[in-house]
């Protein structure tokens, strides 16, 4: 039967790595909940060793956020393109469709809004909005489905074309920044011109209007992915392009309709900031969202809910962060480091819920 | 004006070299890191600190060197030995590198004595750039090849070594197929743990020594928070145009350098483009070369296949 557990010692490592079965949503919960202490506990020994509380900063950070309205409503402007970039990356992963360039496409939506906001200010504020809207989603979508193209045509990388797409889109702003969109009233300084009050985003509760947008995408992309038979597909695609293939459907139309997808909702979160967070165009329209935005996609497994939660959890640690500075005289990039710590540390943890370590049985015991 | 436009090219190239190398490394290896912006800055702020506390370019050097090893410790600690998600991890080291120079620059800014710290005179002196007795005496080339500063020259050496290593080496042949295929590397007797940590962490020392280029000569000896600026993630695409070849690199790093500094050098009065084509035209190319590599559908010159995708012996 089994070999002679003397022998065994010789060839079997200490430990070795073991696939888990899936574990029940419960597990998985207690799981993420249990690594988010470790992570917290982990960078308040960062914070401890530069001599100052752990538990006085965290609690400076969440007080920070939500010490007063407008605190609470920072905080919600942070979480906006956030959570929308999220929920638009979120398509593309499914589909294991390695989209990395949210940035670029929210800032192509914000060009592309832009434009309306600049030579149609006169139209009706709903027509406007509406149009602006669909512009948004126009640029995003479109500046995804390049990659997507050729991905399917040619195989080309999308990880790698999709980072390079960011920059150009970035230079595109910068150019009309300088030439075509250069704000004559700034006197040669390369801007665009904020938007008129017609252009802009109406506020709601003091936020402007993108966090009910944000909060309808999370159900609809919910119901999206989970029940509709486009959601369906994608999740063949992503599991297994041939079966998706065998069972007839056309692989290359659903990656094109994906892409265009995830990039047309990432190009809302750039519309929302365009026209309601600065009202203008601006090289920082995205500012790194677009990347932190598929660290959040990712934590959350996808899922659309806990993409919430882990949105307004990054954006009470950005937006309390910023008080750091008055209360400790501690630079605000101390909410890098601290999402980096907590985030190596969530990553680290993700391994013990998808392998377990079987350690070798010590001494003479025999097994049988 | 062409010997002067193509002097600074090499310089403002260099720390792109570095990156460079040291991103083809890893991915050789693999392991795709998209937190060379990062290591580049963790490089940045260290070997800027090494240099202006000891005023050694060797220490300032080896400890860009060393924080650049530390930080890609832990990305192959997570995805090699964790096999967390390449990407989701590079990124986050991208935040936690910037974050980590910029937190704590901005202490040393704040305990440099008029707020603004510069480095030792003898360092700065020794960082700048000497023509080489004789050979920097030459005409055109004198000039070109041989009056650079230090660091150039290392970048250079680092990246033929490199090139050597994994087109002429065994260990430079394992590495490869890990690369490539880690589970038939695996069953041929490879131990693909140990391969992909030794050239992780390789590569990450040599982008952090990039990033300490950027700190002690481009900022002309005094600390700048946002020094790196964007110089990891260009690096990142050198790799493609460099089709994973770290003496493709050298020529490509002056093509990029070249691109950055070109809109100093083109008379306006005869060619009239916006300053962000110039900026952007590293990126576009870097799109089509991707785009015809994966065309002509060859093997040469293409990303190795097992990049991005952790390896576990019981999955097959």
């Amino acid at each position: 039967m089994r070999e002679s557990s003397s022998k065994r010692h010789y060839n079997e490592p200490l430990a070795r790595i073991v696939k888990k079965d899936a574990m029940s949503n419960q597990r998985m919960a207690a799981y993420s909940v249990f690594a988010l202490i470790l992570a917290i506990a982990a960078g308040g020994v960062f914070i401890f060793s530069l001599g100052y509380n752990p538990f006085k900063v965290y609690a400076t950070i969440v007080s920070g956020a939500f010490r007063s309205s407008i605190s609470t409503q920072g905080t919600i402007k942070i979480a906006i393109p956030l959570l929308i970039a999220s929920l638009g990356i979120t398509h593309a992963f499914k589909m294991q469709f390695w989209n990395i360039g949210a940035e670029g496409q929210i800032i192509m939506g914000g060009i592309f809004a832009t434009y309306f906001a600049l030579f149609h200010s006169d139209w009706p504020h709903w027509l406007l909005m509406l149009v602006m809207c669909a512009a948004g989603m126009l640029g995003g979508g479109l500046w995804a489905l390049i990659p997507a193209f050729f991905k399917t045509k040619y195989g080309t990388n999308e990880t790698l074309f999709t980072l390079m797409l960011n920059y150009i889109a970035l230079y595109m702003i910068k150019y009309l920044a300088e030439g075509p969109w250069l704000d004559p009233k700034a006197s040669g300084f390369p801007k665009i011109a904020s938007f008129e009050k017609n252009a802009r985003l109406d506020e709601v509760f003091g936020v402007h209007a993108g966090w009910i947008i944000g909060l309808v995408l999370v159900g609809v992309v919910y119901f999206y992915l989970k029940y509709s038979k486009q959601g369906y597909e994608i999740a063949i695609v992503g599991e297994s392009e041939n079966t998706a293939r065998y069972a007839g459907m056309n692989v290359k139309k659903i990656i094109m309709r994906t892409m265009f997808l995830s990039g047309a909702i990432c190009g809302i979160a750039g519309m929302t900031q365009v026209s309601g967070a600065a009202y203008t165009l601006s090289e920082g329209v995205a500012g790194g969202v677009g990347f932190t935005a598929i660290i959040v996609a990712w934590l959350a497994k996808l899922n659309p809910f806990v993409i919430l939660l882990v949105t307004i959890g990054f954006s009470v640690l950005e937006k309390g962060s910023s008080v750091m500075q008055s209360s400790f005289g501690l630079p605000t990039s101390v909410s890098d480091i601290l999402q980096g710590i907590i985030l190596f540390f969530i990553l680290g943890c993700d391994f013990f819920t998808r392998y377990k370590l079987i350690f070798r049985k010590g001494g003479q015991k025999n097994d049988n | 004006m062409i010997i002067n436009f193509l002097f600074a090219a090499i310089k403002a190239g260099t720390p792109l070299l570095f990156g460079t190398t040291g991103e083809i490394m890893t991915q050789k290896t693999g392991n795709l890191n998209l937190g060379v912006e990062g290591m580049m800055f963790m490089g940045a702020f260290v070997g800027f600190f090494t240099g202006y506390k000891t005023g050694s370019i060797t220490l300032a050097l080896l400890a860009a060197f060393a924080v650049g090893v530390f930080a890609a410790l832990i990305y192959a600690f997570l995805t090699v030995s964790l096999r967390a998600n390449q990407n989701v991890t590079g990124l986050t080291l991208t935040i936690f590198g910037t974050g980590f120079a910029q937190f704590f620059g901005e202490r040393m800014i704040a305990a440099a004595p008029d707020k603004s710290p510069k480095l030792p005179a003898e360092l700065v002196a020794a960082l700048s750039e000497k023509a080489i007795p004789l050979l920097g005496d030459i005409p055109y080339i004198g000039k070109l090849l041989f009056s650079h500063n230090i660091i150039v020259y290392l970048g250079v050496c680092i990246a033929f070594i490199c090139g050597i290593y994994i087109n002429r080496t065994k260990a430079g042949l394992n590495m490869r197929a890990v690369g490539e295929n880690p589970a038939a590397a695996d069953a041929a007797g490879i131990n693909v743990t140990a391969v992909k940590y030794i050239h992780i962490l390789a590569g990450g020392g040599i982008c952090g020594i990039g990033g300490a280029y950027l700190s002690l000569i481009n900022g002309g000896g005094v600390w700048n928070n946002s020094c790196v600026n964007g110089q990891g993630w260009i690096a990142v695409a050198l790799v493609i145009f460099a089709s994973w070849s770290p003496v493709k690199a050298i020529l490509g790093s002056l093509i990029f350098g070249a691109f950055s500094v070109l809109q100093f050098y083109v008379p306006k009065d005869i060619i009239e483009l916006p300053n962000a084509f110039y900026i952007a035209l590293p990126f576009l190319i870097t799109i089509i070369v991707l785009v015809f590599t994966s065309m002509k559908k060859s093997k040469e010159g293409a990303q190795p296949a097992g990049c991005g995708i952790n390896y576990f012996r019981e999955d097959r």
